[in-house]
């Protein structure tokens, strides 16, 4: 199996505040479970396990329970990312245009594969599907910049931005 | 009152290409020039032309700007709104007579148009109430609350002949019906703005446009069925369309239209957001609400229905946004207007998210039995580069191809269905002859094996075993006895899966396998990928007569593989070390690179 790298968890007492409280203001509402992994990714930018073990400890959902949320939804990540997140469009749209073409170039440059970060931390590289611009096929975004109309020739020139 | 309006949009597809600035700069310029007073701008929601953006249209002439920037503003500013000289280089214009200058209605893209659904999209600003009001907006719930018994809004919807939008097309009065029948404590009404279908952005643009409309219709369904609560569940994926729900729900309840004793009668509706974390399978109705309960989005099996058994237990409606994006108007209107449009069986319009191989990539509202040749050749301007038709997509990874044979099936519900594709919720994707039918079948079934939430073991191992064999066939390995295996495997898919994600998921392959067989032969027998796309049965090679030695395929190269002397002797390309990447065709200028 392979394994994914991680780094230690640095998680703040403040971080850890803003969650205790999010989870008192909704401590008598049903089904908050997938709702609090939504605001611990917020607050951390990831689903570090001592923040799930938090959310068990108040709300009395068991662990694995949040854990088989967490896994079960594509937009919750596990570890931390890079400071840029770069998404690559894979819906239809953009896969007729060619945006294979775009994330075999992305692989081959950044050095990693879909859903990893480089070592030293700058790059993470994600697929998704269809961010709806579709009039811009293929798209790639990188964190909240969009990029359109792209070929695989224009990949280095994009990353070079950055 | 304004003389000039100044309509820009700022949907998600002109936003990535920089509307806001445009919007920015057209209120400093206009402030600049003082003709605050005068002149109002705008931001709406999704105009439908995508592919042009950022868009904007000026009224009262209604000149339709498009591809702007910010160096753009000042001069229309200048010339336009100020001398009253429209910059004619600046305007949209269609492909074919780029020298005839329309208004926007005048145009193919428009002309065959029906705004129903998409009424309020490019002419308010999604973001004020006021504007809603201004169209008319919330006085189908007023009359509903003020004039109707709960029945008679029922009987009116079914009348009207409206079908759910999201892909079933179930007829949507007898929906309510079921759970208004069905005595409870508590009720629910929920909305599916969980447009997962990769290349369908209809919903998108509806919330983003004119979300109030989605309001007033749940809580005009709320009053039918007897619920007071109601959650939209939207995808994460649309930040845009969140948080202009958020501002409409905000203002809603501020103005008393949602909330307690609506319209003074007594009637009570709240409405909540629901966030998904991007799983496909959420938009399936049962998953839906599982996940609105805040677990894994599981579907559940059926029956018990949501109508009688929904949202923690209580009877639930489900319906898509589009659909009830129709409901006002169709109570203001009445149903007899709505069923005036469409075929006998699948009323109204529909919503299509035009892309892929064709020139006017967007959003167009067409009456249902429109064709798909109008579509495509009028409405979309046709095929970049004057490549061929090869067929359309609909119904993302649960619908199917639909090939040129059948370019003048008048496309609604049911024709669509007899075609072996289905409606689902929008998304048309053309392709033209350098698309791979087989890479296009694998490419969906990919999605669904990534997507099948593992439940039921026909979809979640049926899919991956499909997939596989698919696979075989693109790499060159395939035999013409994996074609029956396919057959066989894809109807025991269909037949055993638990919902309908993995009831459809084989369509994609069924459909191509009936209309392009042959292609599925070639990769097979011939090992040759017709279309020039499936890498493992593709060779680049340099024709040593069109090289000009110039070393640009070699410089690209990312395996090194291509060698030659600069000037001297022509490239050639390792064979064995080729990634079959591409890279050196898109950089030859001459051609010499040729894919076969």
């Amino acid at each position: 199996m392979k394994t994914i790298q991680t780094v230690p968890f640095t998680g703040t007492k403040e971080q850890e505040q803003q969650l205790l409280a999010w989870l008192d203001d909704h401590a008598d509402e049903d089904g908050i479970a997938l709702q609090s992994l939504q605001m611990t990714q917020q607050i951390y930018g990831y689903i570090p396990k001592e923040a799930m073990i938090t959310i068990a400890t108040v709300t009395g959902i068991p662990l694995s329970e949040l854990y088989g949320i967490t896994t079960f939804y594509s937009q919750f990540r596990l570890f931390p990312i890079g400071e840029y997140k770069i998404s690559v469009c894979l819906g239809t749209a953009c896969y007729v245009k060619g945006t294979q073409a775009v994330l075999d170039k992305l692989i081959s440059t950044l050095g990693v594969e879909e859903g990893e970060t480089t070592p030293d931390g700058k790059f993470s590289l994600e697929t998704c599907r269809c961010i709806g611009a579709c009039g811009l096929a293929p798209v790639i975004t990188i964190n909240d910049d969009v990029y359109g109309r792209l070929t695989a020739n224009e990949v280095e020139r994009i990353l070079a931005n950055y | 009152m304004f003389r000039s309006h100044v309509m820009i949009c700022s949907g998600t597809g002109c936003k990535s290409t920089g509307s806001e600035k445009v919007i920015d700069t057209f209120k400093k310029a206009v402030e600049a020039q003082g003709l605050s007073n005068e002149v109002n701008v705008v931001q709406t929601g999704c105009l439908g032309l995508c592919s042009v953006g950022p868009v904007a249209i000026i009224y009262p002439e209604g000149s339709c700007y498009c591809n702007l920037t910010e160096e753009n503003v000042p001069l229309i500013v200048e010339e336009h709104l100020l001398k009253g000289r429209i910059v004619t280089d600046l305007l949209y214009k269609e492909a074919e007579e780029a020298e005839e200058i329309l208004k926007l209605e005048e145009t193919n893209f428009y002309k065959k148009q029906r705004r129903v659904a998409l009424r309020n999209c490019g002419r308010i600003d999604p973001e004020k109430i006021d504007e809603y009001i201004a169209f008319d907006g919330y006085m189908a719930l007023g009359k509903v609350l003020t004039e109707m018994k709960s029945d008679e809004v029922i009987q009116l919807v079914l009348d009207s002949g409206l079908r759910g939008r999201g892909g079933a097309g179930f007829p949507t009065g007898l929906k309510w019906r079921f759970a208004a029948v069905n005595d409870a404590d508590q009720k629910y009404v929920c909305c599916n703005a969980d447009e997962g279908d990769p290349g369908a952005f209809m919903d998108r643009s509806v919330l983003e446009g004119d979300p109030h409309v989605i309001l007033e219709a749940m809580a005009i369904a709320g009053y039918a069925i007897g619920a007071t609560k109601g959650y939209i569940y939207v995808r994460a994926e649309y930040p845009l369309a969140i948080r202009r729900l958020e501002i409409a729900i905000e203002q809603a309840r501020e103005y008393g239209l949602l909330g307690s004793n609506i319209f003074d009668t007594g009637f009570d509706f709240d409405i909540d957001l629901k966030l998904g974390s991007g799983a496909f399978v959420c938009g399936e109705e049962t998953a839906l609400l599982t996940s609105i309960e805040g677990n894994r989005g599981e579907p559940r099996p059926r029956p018990p229905f949501p109508a009688l058994k929904g949202l923690w237990e209580k009877p639930t409606i489900l319906n898509n946004v589009e659909t009830f994006a129709n409901i006002p108007q169709i109570i203001l209107n009445g149903p007899e207007w709505f069923s005036s449009m469409g075929t006998e069986k699948s009323k109204g319009t529909k919503v299509f998210a035009l892309g892929g191989k064709v020139n006017n990539i967007g959003l167009v509202e067409i009456p249902m039995g429109t064709t798909l040749r109008e579509i495509v050749e009028e409405i979309g301007g046709g095929i970049p580069n004057g490549k061929k038709f090869k067929a359309a997509q609909t119904g993302g990874p649960s619908g199917g191809c639909i090939p040129a044979e059948h370019f003048d099936v008048n496309i609604d519900f049911d024709n669509l269905i007899a075609i072996g594709s289905m409606m689902g919720s929008g998304g048309l994707i053309v392709m033209d002859e350098d698309n791979c039918m087989v890479d296009i079948a694998k490419f969906f079934l990919g999605f669904t094996v990534d997507e099948s939430c593992g439940k039921c073991s026909p979809c979640r191992i049926g899919t991956r075993r499909l997939y596989e064999l698919l696979e075989k066939i693109t790499s060159g390995n395939g035999e013409l006895e994996d074609l029956d295996k396919i057959q066989e495997l894809a109807e025991h898919i269909k037949t055993n899966s638990l919902c309908a994600l993995g009831q459809t998921a084989p369509n994609p392959v069924l459909s191509t396998l009936r209309y392009f067989r042959e292609e599925y032969e070639a990769h097979i027998v011939e090992k040759r990928c017709p279309s020039g796309v499936c890498k493992d049965l593709l060779n680049y090679t340099i024709d040593p007569d069109l090289c000009k030695k110039c070393s640009l395929c070699a410089k690209n190269c990312p395996s090194e593989c291509i060698s030659g002397v600069v000037g001297k002797e022509p490239y050639v390309i390792d064979q064995s070390k080729c990634i079959k990447c591409g890279a050196c065709q898109e950089s030859c200028k001459f051609g010499a690179v040729i894919k076969k």
